[in-house]
C-alpha cells in the first residue's frame, strides 16, 4: 500500500514535470510567435495599399485623404531627417556623459549622476513630448530660431535648411526633442560598455605617459567600439520609431521641405495623427503600410544593434 | 608651446567638454521635471481623484483616465507577466544552450525596442479590427505584449544570478526539475523578478501609442472591459493639444502623475537590486 502511494507520487512529479517543462516551451515559442505574428498583421493589413500603390507608395510626396492618392516619401523622409538631427546632436553629449562617468567623476558623484541619468531614460515619452511643445518649442520659436533664420538663413549652401518663418514647431524641434529622449539610452549603454575595459589596459597607456584624453580615445573607444556602436544603433532604432515625443511637436504637414524649420511628419506621427480617423480602407490600409515600412527599418537597425551588443556581458546591460 | 602642453590641454579640453554634456543631460532633466511640477501641483486637489474628465470649457478630474489606466496595466501584467517568467524560466533553465533559446532571445531583445506604435497596429489588426470596435481588453492585450520583453529578459537574468551549487544540491534530493526551479530558484531569484515585474508595470503604464487605437478613449465612468476606456496616456495627449485651458492643465496634472508614479516605481525596482547584490557579495 505505501509503496503504491509512492508510486503514484512519483508518477505524480513526473507528469507535473512534463506540463511545467512545456509551459515553459509554449510561452518561449510565444514570444517567437508575437514577432512573427507581428509582421504577418502588419503586412496583410498594409497590403491593400502595398498593391495598390506598389513603388510609388516609396517615392510620392502627396498624401490626399480625399482623392485616396497615399505616398509615403513626407513622412520616411522626416522620420529619417528627425532621426539624423537627433543623433547628430546625442552622440556627442552621450559619449561626453559616459566619459564624465566612468573616468572623470569623483565616485560619490558617479552613483547619483548615473541614477539621474538612467531615470531620465525611465521618463515616457508622452512627457517629453509634452514638454517639447509646451517649453520646447516657444523657447525656439522666439529666440533660436528667428537667429537662425537671420544668420544662416542666408548663407550658401546651408542656407536653405534654415529659411522660411520661425513656427516653434517643425522638423528641428523634433529632432531636438529626440536627442533628448535618445541621450540617456545611448549613454547608458556606453557608460555599461566603457566599463568593460580592464584597468590594466588604461594603466598601462597612463605608464606610457598617454594623457587621460589619449588614453579614452585611444584605449577605451577602440576597445569597446562593437558595444558603443551597438548603444548607438539602439538609440537610433528608439529615435526612428519614437511616436509621442515627436507627434507633439512635429506639426503633421505631408511635405518634403528642405528648410528644418518648417513643420513635417514622420511615419509614426502620420500613423498616431491620422489613425482613428482615417475613414476608407485604402486610407487605414496605407496607414498600416506606413507601419510595414518603419517595422522593416527599425527591425534592421535593432537587429544590427543587438547583434553588436550580444557579444558583451548580457548582465551588465540588463538595464536597457 | 612643446608637445605635451598642447597634449595636455588636448586632454583638458576634451574633458572639460565631457563635464559640460553631463551637465546639460542634468539640466533636461532637471528642466522637465520643473515643468512638470510647477504645471502639474497647480492642478493637484481632490477633484482630481474623485471627478470625470469634463466636456471642453469644464472643470474636472481624472478618475475615469486613473481607473482605466489602472485596470489596463493590471489585467497587462496579468496577461504578460506569467509568460514573460516562463519564457525567461525556459531561458534560463530548460533551454539552456539550445539553439532555439538563442533565437527566442534575440527575438525578445528586437521586440525590447521594437516601437511600440507597431505594438498598436498589431493588436488593432488582430483584436480591434475582428471585434469591431476599440476596448479596454484590447489594450490590455497591447500593453502585455510590450510587458513580455521586459519580463523575460529581467527573468532570465535574475535566475542566472542563482549560484549553481543551490541547483546541484536540489537535483542532488532527486527531484525533478520543476521542483529545483519552484521550491528553490524562484525563492532565490524572488526579489529579482519582482524587479523586472516593477520595470515592466514602470514602462507599459506610461505607454501612449499602442493605446491610441486599442483602448482609445472614453469621456465617461466605465468598467466594462469590452468598450473604449479612458487611460491616463491618452487624455494626457488629446487634452494637451487642445485649445482649452481646463483640458491643458488636466494634461499636466495627469503627466505628473505617471511621471511620479514610473520615477518611484524604478527607484524602487533599483533599491531592490541594489539589495540583491549586496547581498549576493
Amino acid at each position: 500500500m505505501n509503496e503504491m502511494a509512492i508510486v503514484r507520487r512519483i508518477g505524480r512529479e513526473r507528469s507535473v514535470e512534463r506540463v511545467f517543462r512545456a509551459a515553459t516551451f509554449v510561452a518561449a515559442v510565444l514570444v517567437l510567435l508575437l514577432l512573427g505574428g507581428v509582421t504577418v498583421s502588419l503586412i496583410h493589413g498594409g497590403w491593400p495599399a502595398l498593391a495598390h500603390f506598389r513603388l510609388s507608395f516609396l517615392t510620392t510626396e502627396i498624401w490626399n485623404p480625399v482623392t485616396e492618392n497615399f505616398g509615403a516619401l513626407a513622412p520616411i523622409y522626416g522620420t529619417l531627417v528627425t532621426s539624423v538631427i537627433a543623433m547628430v546632436i546625442a552622440i556627442p553629449v552621450s559619449f561626453g556623459v559616459a566619459v564624465f562617468l566612468t573616468e572623470l567623476a569623483p565616485a560619490w558623484l558617479r552613483r547619483p549622476v548615473g541614477v539621474a541619468i538612467e531615470l531620465l531614460a525611465g521618463v515616457p515619452s508622452i512627457i517629453y513630448g509634452i514638454w517639447g511643445l509646451f517649453v520646447l518649442a516657444p523657447l525656439l520659436q522666439r529666440h533660436v530660431q528667428p537667429w537662425l533664420i537671420e544668420h544662416l538663413g542666408a548663407a550658401p549652401g546651408i542656407g536653405a535648411l534654415f529659411k522660411g518663418p520661425p513656427f516653434g514647431i517643425g522638423i528641428l524641434t523634433a529632432g531636438l526633442v529626440l536627442a533628448i529622449m535618445v541621450l540617456p539610452f545611448i549613454a547608458s549603454v556606453m557608460r555599461d560598455v566603457f566599463e568593460t575595459v580592464p584597468d590594466v589596459l588604461k594603466e598601462s597607456a597612463y605608464g606610457l605617459g598617454a594623457t587621460r584624453w589619449e588614453v579614452i580615445w585611444k584605449v577605451v573607444v577602440p576597445y569597446t567600439r562593437a558595444g558603443t556602436i551597438g548603444g548607438i544603433m539602439l538609440g537610433l532604432g528608439r529615435a526612428l520609431g519614437e511616436t509621442m515625443a515627436v507627434t507633439f511637436v512635429i506639426g503633421n504637414a505631408h511635405r518634403v521641405s528642405s528648410s528644418l524649420l518648417a513643420p513635417g511628419t514622420t511615419i509614426s506621427a502620420s500613423i498616431a495623427n491620422e489613425f482613428t480617423e482615417a475613414v476608407g480602407d485604402l486610407y487605414t490600409s496605407s496607414l498600416v503600410a506606413l507601419g510595414v515600412l518603419l517595422f522593416a527599418i527599425t527591425f534592421i537597425v535593432i537587429a544590427i544593434a543587438r547583434l553588436m551588443l550580444m557579444r558583451l556581458n548580457r548582465r551588465a546591460l540588463s538595464s536597457v | 608651446m612643446n608637445r605635451l602642453a598642447v597634449r595636455k590641454l588636448v586632454s583638458n579640453l576634451a574633458l572639460a567638454l565631457a563635464g559640460v554634456a553631463t551637465l546639460i543631460g542634468l539640466i533636461c532633466l532637471g528642466a522637465i521635471l520643473w515643468t512638470l511640477i510647477s504645471h502639474g501641483l497647480g492642478g493637484l486637489s481632490h477633484a482630481t481623484f474623485s471627478e470625470m474628465t469634463p466636456p471642453p470649457g469644464n472643470a474636472g478630474g481624472l478618475l475615469n483616465a486613473i481607473y482605466g489606466s489602472l485596470v489596463m496595466t493590471g489585467i497587462g501584467l496579468a496577461f504578460g507577466a506569467p509568460i514573460g517568467i516562463l519564457a525567461g524560466t525556459y531561458l534560463a533553465e530548460y533551454g539552456r544552450g539550445k539553439a532555439l533559446s538563442a533565437v527566442v532571445r534575440f527575438v525578445n531583445d528586437v521586440l525590447l525596442s521594437a516601437p511600440s506604435i507597431i505594438v498598436g497596429l498589431f493588436v488593432y489588426e488582430i483584436m480591434v479590427v475582428r471585434m469591431g470596435h476599440f476596448s479596454a481588453i484590447a489594450g490590455a492585450v497591447a500593453l502585455a505584449v510590450i510587458a513580455i520583453p521586459v519580463t523575460v529578459r529581467t527573468t532570465e537574468d535574475m535566475l542566472n544570478l542563482i549560484p549553481q551549487g543551490m541547483k546541484d544540491a536540489s537535483t542532488a534530493l532527486g527531484v525533478h526539475h520543476w521542483r529545483t526551479v519552484t521550491s528553490v530558484i524562484y525563492p532565490a531569484a524572488r526579489s529579482g523578478i519582482v524587479t523586472g515585474l516593477l520595470l515592466a508595470v514602470a514602462r507599459i503604464s506610461g505607454e501612449t501609442a499602442p493605446l491610441l487605437f486599442t483602448a482609445l478613449n472614453n469621456q465617461f465612468w466605465s468598467t466594462d472591459l469590452n468598450a473604449p476606456m479612458a487611460n491616463l496616456p491618452v487624455v494626457i495627449f488629446q487634452f494637451a493639444l487642445s485649445p482649452y485651458q481646463d483640458w491643458q492643465q488636466l494634461a499636466w496634472t495627469g503627466a505628473l502623475l505617471i511621471t511620479i508614479t514610473i520615477l518611484l516605481l524604478s527607484i524602487a525596482a533599483r533599491s531592490i537590486v541594489a539589495g540583491v547584490k549586496r547581498g549576493r557579495r
